[in-house]
């Protein structure tokens, strides 16, 4: 797949913003006043700043309001509901932490829970595409809900917390990546059962429909990414677990708070760039570029 | 409604991709538009492509088959459902999946979601295209009987492409594909395609001997005789 920058911005902002929320509306930290407009605020700017971003690869963002029609099939239609009903039950749950010094941890909780629910919506949007075998997979909803939580304690500096939820999202990625490797081949698709001629045969694509490039080569036979994925592999990890889990052990200040909380996010976005690059989408069989 | 592709009879022109694109830039919907259609690196949205594929079966000669590919009009189109705004829909009456193009906001998840690359983004529109089945010529009464079927089927040369009910099994091109053995695309999917191809038909095998008497008749002629004869000594000698 084509790794779009709006999107990978889209899903590591938003998941690490959601995250945040999700710890504030269950009161951690329990700050109110200014301390808690900065929370806020960092949690909005990357969950609206994310989903912003998702809008940039739209062929027609102005008619984008009539994405909200279809919630009862479409996950890209429940993520928009989500995604409004979080940011506004959080916002009323703000205004009471930051300008009226009351915590109604009734409303946070919703708040809470709706911010995971926009989480898995994005992941199901991936999660239900059988075209992509690599995303079509029970663990990705939970690597992208793990991702979340982790990202949002170490924002919401709950090291208690944070240590764990980091480890945990650590493992989920290497048994994701694992799994990952395999899907396309356990999925039993391949340019035999794409051309119904494999029972013949040996199928091989001989000539190219098109000398050219389309949108589909453009969109789904993207392989840059293979080259180096090892490489990045190693380093995403780096970045997002091993890096932000050996700064919470030192003594805490912002100073290294920050400096874990940025390399999390370096590293979750190679992550996502992966994630979009190395998706085979089985299109590319017709094409031979499997 | 839908298409039933012979491979047996496709010959690889790509007709039926031509009159696809011409039809459907000067009709219905959105026109089917190029980028650097003369430059160095052309491309463009097209709704049908011919792909051409060598088989090698495990004994015998390989066999070269064309390959036509468009939208299959899924019976279970997984397209249609994750249109976060309904501009994608399947028609009750005639199952022809389309794109209302005024609802499409370019999000390209239908395209995502086709495993038959059936579906492409026009970059100067940035709505989504697709095969309409030629509903603007199907039902057309302004056009002669005999031109009321898909463009690429109208101007197939090699009569590999039939239109019809296959939702009727008593339909002429039920009965052709259960004939034939049709089949669908990537079944696994579970998209239960409406479009049918027909497999190639086996090819003749080349016996050793064609004539149980050939052995015991003379060869005809040997040594060339005549011209070629003269022609032969002649290169000889050199």
């Amino acid at each position: 797949m084509h790794p779009a920058p709006s999107v990978i911005l889209f899903t590591t902002l938003s998941g690490l913003g959601f995250g945040l929320l999700f710890f504030l509306g269950l009161g951690f930290p329990n700050v109110s006043g200014w301390v808690a407009f900065v929370f806020f605020a960092i949690a909005y700017a990357l969950s609206v700043g994310g989903l912003m971003a998702s809008t940039f690869h739209l062929g027609h963002p102005e008619r984008a309001l009539k994405a909200f029609t279809q919630w009862k099939t479409s996950w890209l239609s429940r993520e928009g509901w989500c995604a409004v009903l979080a940011l506004l039950v959080m916002g009323l749950y703000a205004i009471g932490v930051i300008f009226l010094d009351q915590r109604w941890s009734g409303l946070g909780l919703i708040g809470s829970l709706l911010s995971l629910a926009t989480v898995f919506t994005t992941s199901m949007i991936y999660t239900q595409l059988k075209t992509i075998p690599r995303w079509n997979l029970t663990l990705t909803p939970v690597m992208f809900l793990s991702f979340s939580v982790a990202g949002g304690a170490l924002l919401a500096g709950q090291t208690a917390f944070a240590i764990p939820l980091l480890l945990i999202a650590a493992l989920v990625q290497i048994l994701y990546w694992r799994s990952g490797d395999q899907a396309l081949a356990n999925s039993g698709t391949n340019l035999g059962t794409a051309t119904g001629l494999g029972d013949r045969g040996s199928v091989r694509a001989f000539e190219p429909p098109h000398t050219g490039t389309n949108y589909l080569l453009r969109e789904f036979v993207h392989v840059v990414g293979r080259k180096h994925a090892d490489k990045l592999r190693a380093i995403s990890f780096a970045l997002a677990f091993v890096v932000p889990v050996g700064l919470l052990i030192l003594p805490f200040n912002h100073l290294v708070g920050a400096l874990a909380v940025l390399s999390h996010m370096a590293g979750i976005a190679t992550s996502r760039w992966l994630f979009f690059a190395q998706a085979e989408h089985v299109v590319g069989l017709y094409y031979g570029k499997r | 409604m839908g298409l039933v592709i012979d491979l047996d009879t496709c010959v690889g022109c790509h007709a039926c991709v031509i009159s696809c694109k011409g039809w459907n830039t000067e009709n219905y919907g959105a026109p089917l538009s190029d980028q650097d259609a003369y430059g160095a690196d052309p491309s463009g949205t097209f709704l049908n492509r011919v792909h051409s594929y060598e088989v090698q079966p495990a004994e015998g000669a390989a066999q070269l088959i064309h390959f036509p590919k468009s939208c299959l009009h899924c019976e279970d189109a997984p397209c249609v459902t994750v249109c976060p705004t309904g501009a994608s829909y399947k028609r009750v009456e005639d199952g022809i999946v389309l794109v209302n193009e005024s609802d499409c906001i370019g999000c390209g998840l239908c395209a995502w979601a086709c495993p038959y690359g059936a579906r492409e983004l026009d970059a100067a529109e940035g709505v989504m295209k697709k095969c309409t089945l030629c509903v603007d010529r199907i039902y057309n009464d302004n056009l002669p009987e005999e031109d009321r079927v898909p463009a690429c089927v109208r101007t197939c040369p090699a009569g590999a492409r039939h239109f019809g009910d296959l939702g009727d099994p008593d339909s002429e091109v039920s009965q052709l594909v259960a004939e034939r053995g049709g089949m669908d695309l990537m079944p696994e999917m579970g998209t239960k395609p409406v479009n049918k191809y027909l497999p190639p038909r086996p090819k003749d095998t080349v016996e050793d001997q064609i004539d149980i008497l050939a052995p015991l008749l003379a060869p005809v002629a040997d040594e060339p005789k005549g011209f070629l004869g003269w022609l032969d000594k002649a290169l000889e000698k050199l």
